[in-house]
């Protein structure tokens, strides 16, 4: 056992050809260096959960106290549309657990086929989204000044609450539904953020990708991002339940 | 050697501060604003944070000036509600939360454990990035007219009834939240993965103990706070009546998500100043801590706990009783861990062999002043009381005795004890003394009156106020400004000690941590080799076997 | 005298008569409170007064020049467990004893009188049962239990009165209630202790606690004429919620005669007693709050009643205990001026929606 712990003696130590040149100095070894950023991703998206956890919260009270409103705002959101976008998302979970193991198993093509496919499974799910609140402006189902609640009141001349057959709420009922689509908008809102975010560095890592960066050993960056890309997924999957799904029958 | 000191200083004539540190390795303004180096940043942070300290302070002054006298005097009373809410904002977050962790924690918990550095030192420059950012919203918000709601935001005033900045300072808070949180994530990460070798948890100083766990409530809490924010923000901006009964919003879902976040980060504050305290008393007593076990798991109980009493804040807002009597009794569990310390800190005198520098006299301020602020906490959280004390002076006077007699001196206490290791130079002895002492007289003329306010029923946030309470609040102001005395002082004789200062060597203070066994200021790296830990924490034996094998050339006795 | 200082001699003056270290007990629960509070700071002194001495005592007995050689302790388990389970003891007697006194401050008694309060920017509006209306003042009688029902109009106000060791938040969309039974007679300080804006330190008052004949005299002496009920009866009908609420077999609501404090089964299953809050709720918030057995075809009243009003028109239900003069009213609804045409108002305004279908 060496003599205890290190006083300063100006002794020699950096031997630069020891390590890969994708570790960093402050690391002892490529393995600490994987271990701490995963868990520090893991911790990250505690974070996360902890940030969404408050609109959850919202949801839960306000869902509770004003079911029927909650029913009618669900059924103005169009499920096809709800349900192709949870299937690329989760296709796109896919392709970014294989580009994981493209990097893994240093195949380059691979790696960044998968990173495009990945990227351009996020973009459609955007794209898509794009859609659903364009027809949501259109039909004033955007909380603030222009929200109207005839949708609500009169669901014998609205399309998608005839489809289920709605009967007309009562005023103050009508006026919660507010609640509900800001909920919508608040939850969808703040995960396309995140899609946003992801899709950006998506970009960036194919660039970096093309160039080798992953396949040489340097995995952590790629795995990383995938923890944050399956979380996204998994969020998106707890909001289509509860926002698509509320009261559903056949 | 002088028996009244430990003070162990190379000799004034040879001394000389090594050519090699963290400060000379780099010139520039770019290698500083571009550094991964923690020390720097962890520099950066000293001098932003005591820039907002600063104006956090100005502030004070001013709300104390005003409130000598009973009526509206000094200012409109629009005026006074600004200065008062931007000294909460400005206090808390971008003073005390940032304060020991951003500083001495970001400084030291890598030495502390053997690191070369935090394991995320780029996201450790965003967090400063981040602060600064929020920093300058802050302080844009307060020159386009400032915002007067209270640092608690409380809904709808927040959302529907003022007209003054909030959506700016909404935004500074959130941008301040993620640099905290993005330092507490760098921490837990550090001490889970880049312990050197025979670093057990147990063998951990208690500063990292207390670091650790005020990280988890950093990591935990703030993104609620964060999402609180937003949705004002959003009541504000779109108007969508998630907090406006009139739409069927509750204005409690807002008081709820706020004091989540709100009630843990009193324990972010207070938790690493205590890790501060083990530090000091084990040093100036030179005695392993009493109860090291008790101490680590009490900090964690503290976190723990933390997060389970949050509607205390709440007692008289309409909540159901079954869940004030929760809420109550969680807070009774949540005050023991606390008194734990207190007894085993005392505790670590005994049979001690004490000397009386400077951080131990801010130490025993410490003491003193949070077990008051620690008990009034027990008068806040017994339902029954509350009733009577809250929302007047009596939860003013609780906050500020342990934020600022506990918090800010346990703060001043870790910057007396490690600035040798931070700059290479002593503070004077002297003078410093006189400044801890001046602290902690000014402190307690200017808060202890107000527990007295308090339970007059002399409400808070009051910019006027019946006449017979005005001898009170004149003390209280007199005493604020021999405060203001004892926390000038400070930054004065620190910028001196820079330049004129007693060269301090390695371990002025015969500390037993690993940050002690290296050079001052430290090298970048801060260690040429990997440290291997084969003792156990502030363990003195294993020092003095260290000074017989290496003694000193010349002794010193005593600095300045 | 001549060498003090006229204006040294009135500072002390006012010292002497006006500085107090406590406030006045002039309620009921004052001194129970104060008990709990005084053995609090008893145990806090001493709790502080054993750290203080520990702390000196170790600092002298072991300071380096007497004590050179430090002993290395590593702890006692035993000490642990005293400095636990002591001061989480005590803690627990303060938790039992402050829990009981809680909830006898926000456990009315059945007999006691109720005050509604709104509490608007900035001040405070006490409207008494028999109509009489104060601002930031309350006139209560000695030795009587008080309830306050609680409503702000705007943001969160706290309705403090500290010489009776009361407090309660008065929040925008529900009543929140407190009590107290006054023991002294005297003024008092009343106090908005919430943050609510510009003149937050402005929304003061007094509270005057008067022997009942005083009391009785006050009453006679303030009212406005007619009393909260009276009021609510005039709003019942110029709403026109007679024309729903009425004793009709084909009554389209039902009947409100003695509704107030009964145990009423809703449409959704669930039963609830009709207290003030619900009352308040079903006016403004009334398709969750639909009796069994009725459709849910009542509007909306929020926003064309004030707070007010609404305390009127639960004052007028709490009161009522027969249909007669609803029946009368339903003849007359169109005769008041605020209707014209002989035809009840409107009851929702949307703007251009076709009236709901029947289901």
């Amino acid at each position: 056992m060496p003599d205890s712990s290190a006083i300063a003696k100006g002794a020699e130590d950096l031997h630069h050809a020891d390590h890969p040149p994708y570790q960093r100095h402050h690391f002892e070894s490529v393995a600490q260096q994987f271990d701490a950023t995963n868990f520090a991703m893991w911790l990250f998206l505690l974070t996360e959960i902890m940030f969404f956890g408050g609109l959850f919260t919202a949801y839960l009270i306000l869902r509770n106290w004003y079911y029927p409103a909650f029913v009618a705002g669900s059924h103005q959101l169009d499920v096809r549309w709800g349900t192709l976008n949870t299937v690329v998302l989760i296709l796109s979970s896919f392709t970014m657990a294989m580009a994981v193991w493209s990097s893994q198993t240093r195949r380059r093509g691979a790696l960044v086929l998968n990173l495009a496919l990945t990227f351009l499974l996020g973009l459609t799910f955007l794209g898509i989204k794009t859609i659903e609140y364009r027809e949501k402006w259109e039909k004033h189902h955007v909380p603030g000044i222009h929200y109207s609640l005839q949708s609500f009141l009169d669901p014998a001349h609205d399309e998608a609450a005839r489809a289920y057959g709605d009967r007309p709420l009562p005023y103050d009922t009508a006026q919660k539904t507010e609640l509900y689509f800001f909920l919508y908008f608040a939850m969808t809102g703040m995960h396309a953020l995140h899609m946003i975010v992801g899709i950006g560095i998506l970009a960036f890592m194919m660039v970096r990708a093309r160039a080798g960066a992953y396949t040489a050993g340097h995995v952590t960056f790629v795995e990383n991002f995938g923890l944050y890309w399956h979380f996204i997924d998994i969020v998106w999957i707890y909001l289509f339940a509860l926002l698509y799904l509320i009261s559903r029958h056949g | 050697m002088s028996a009244a000191t430990i003070v162990n200083l190379p000799d004034p004539l040879t001394a000389r501060i090594p050519k090699d540190n963290f400060l000379t390795r780099e010139n520039g303004l770019l290698s500083w604003l571009l550094t991964s180096d923690h020390k720097r940043i962890a520099t950066l942070y000293l001098i932003s944070i005591t820039f907002f300290f600063f104006i956090g302070g100005a502030l004070a002054g001013l709300i104390r000036l005003e409130l000598l006298t009973p009526q509206t005097s000094l200012m409109a009373a629009d005026t006074y509600n600004k200065v008062f809410t931007m000294h909460g904002v400005i206090m808390i977050f971008f003073f005390l939360v940032p304060s020991v962790p951003a500083t001495l924690g970001n400084f030291f918990l890598p030495m502390m454990i053997g690191a070369k550095d935090l394991a995320l030192p780029k996201i450790n420059l965003l967090s400063w990035y981040l602060y600064i950012v929020a920093g300058f919203m802050a302080i844009y918000t307060m020159i386009v007219g400032g915002v007067d709601t209270g640092w608690t935001f409380t809904t709808p005033l927040s959302t529907h009834y003022v007209n003054t900045h909030v959506i700016s300072t909404g935004l500074a808070i959130f941008i301040a939240g993620f640099s905290s949180i993005f330092t507490g994530l760098n921490f837990i990460v550090t001490i889970h993965k880049m312990r050197a070798p025979g670093m057990t948890w147990f063998r951990l100083p208690l500063f990292v103990w207390a670091n650790y766990a005020a990280s988890i409530l950093m990591v935990l809490g703030t993104p609620v706070l964060a999402i609180a924010l937003v949705l004002v923000v959003l009541e504000r901006t779109v108007g969508i009546g998630v907090f406006d009964p009139a739409k069927g919003g509750d204005p409690l879902l807002f008081q709820h998500l706020f004091w989540f976040y709100s009630h843990p980060a009193v324990y972010i504050m207070i938790l690493p100043g205590m890790g501060v305290i083990s530090e000091v008393i084990s040093t100036f007593s030179r005695k392993r801590v009493f109860g090291y076990t008790a101490v680590a798991f009490s900090s964690v109980a503290i976190a723990v706990f933390g997060f389970f009493v949050w509607a205390h804040h709440m007692f008289i807002m309409g909540i159901s009783n079954y869940a004030v009597l929760v809420f109550s009794l969680l807070t009774m569990l949540v005050a023991v861990p606390s008194a734990i310390k207190i007894f085993n800190w005392t505790f670590t005198l005994y049979k001690g062999s004490i000397t009386f520098e400077t951080p131990l006299l801010y130490a025993f301020g410490f003491m003193g002043l949070f077990t008051i602020g620690g008990l009034t906490g027990v008068f806040l959280g017994v339902s029954g009381t509350d009733i009577h004390l809250t929302e007047t002076y009596f939860i003013v006077a609780h906050f500020h005795f342990v934020m600022v007699g506990g918090m800010l001196m346990a703060f001043l206490a870790g910057i007396h004890f490690w600035w040798p290791k931070w700059t290479g130079r002593m503070y004077p002895e002297k003078i410093s003394q006189v400044a801890a002492v001046v602290t902690f007289v000014g402190f307690i003329l200017t808060f202890f009156p107000q527990f007295i306010l308090g339970t007059l029923g002399m409400p808070r946030r009051y910019a006027s106020y019946p006449p017979e309470f005005q001898i009170l609040n004149v003390f209280s102001t007199a005493g604020a400004s021999i405060l203001g005395i004892g926390y000038l002082l400070p930054v004065l004789y620190l910028i001196w000690s820079l330049r004129y200062g007693a060269i301090a060597g390695n371990n002025p203070w015969q500390a037993t941590g690993l940050e002690w066994q290296t050079q001052s200021p430290p090298l970048t790296e801060n260690f040429t080799e990997m440290p291997v830990m084969d003792h156990e924490a502030y363990d003195y034996e294993w020092l003095e076997k260290q000074q017989q094998a290496n003694p000193q050339k010349k002794e010193v006795a005593s600095a300045g | 005298m001549d060498h003090i200082s006229p204006v040294l001699w009135q500072f002390l003056d006012k010292w002497l008569t006006n500085f107090a270290l406590f406030p006045p007990e002039a309620s009921k629960i004052a001194p129970q409170m104060d008990a709990l509070y005084f053995f609090m700071v008893l145990v806090s002194l001493v709790g502080l007064t054993i750290v203080v001495l520990l702390v000196v005592s170790f600092s002298i007995l072991y300071r380096r020049s007497r004590h050179p050689q430090a002993v290395q302790i590593e702890g006692s388990t035993l000490l642990e467990a005293t400095w636990t389970i002591i001061p989480l003891g005590l803690f627990l007697v303060m938790f039992v004893w402050g829990a009981l006194i809680y909830f006898r401050v926000f456990t009315p008694p059945a007999n006691a009188m109720n005050i509604y309060v709104v509490g608007k920017q900035w001040m405070w509006k006490a409207e008494h049962p028999g109509g009489q209306h104060e601002i930031n003042a309350l006139h209560v009688p000695l030795g009587v239990p008080v309830q306050l029902t609680l409503i702000s109009q705007d943001v969160f106000h706290s309705f403090s009165i500290p010489a009776f060791r009361v407090k309660r938040e008065a929040i925008p969309g529900r009543y929140t209630t407190v009590w107290f039974e006054a023991t002294k007679t005297g003024t008092y300080h009343l106090f908005c202790t919430q943050y609510c804006g510009t003149n937050h330190s402005l929304m003061v008052g007094e509270v005057t606690v008067l022997t009942p004949e005083e009391y009785k005299a006050w009453l006679a002496s303030s009212t406005s004429g007619n009393s909260l009920a009276q009021d609510g009866e005039r709003l019942f009908a110029s709403l026109s919620c007679a024309a729903c609420h009425n004793a009709r077999p084909d009554a389209r609501g039902p009947s409100l005669a003695g509704v107030y404090g009964s145990r009423l089964t809703l449409s959704n299953g669930q039963t609830v007693t009709a207290d003030d809050a619900y009352l308040r709720e079903a006016i403004l918030n009334p398709s969750q709050h639909i009796t069994q057995g009725y459709a849910p075809i009542m509007p909306t009243y929020q926003g064309q009643v004030s707070e007010e009003g609404v305390i009127e028109l639960v004052e007028y239900i709490k009161h009522l205990d027969s249909n007669y003069r609803v029946d009368q009213t339903l003849n007359t609804t169109g005769f008041l001026p605020e209707n014209e045409n002989g035809k009840p108002p409107a009851a929702t305004p949307p703007p251009a929606t076709p009236k709901e279908a029947k289901p």
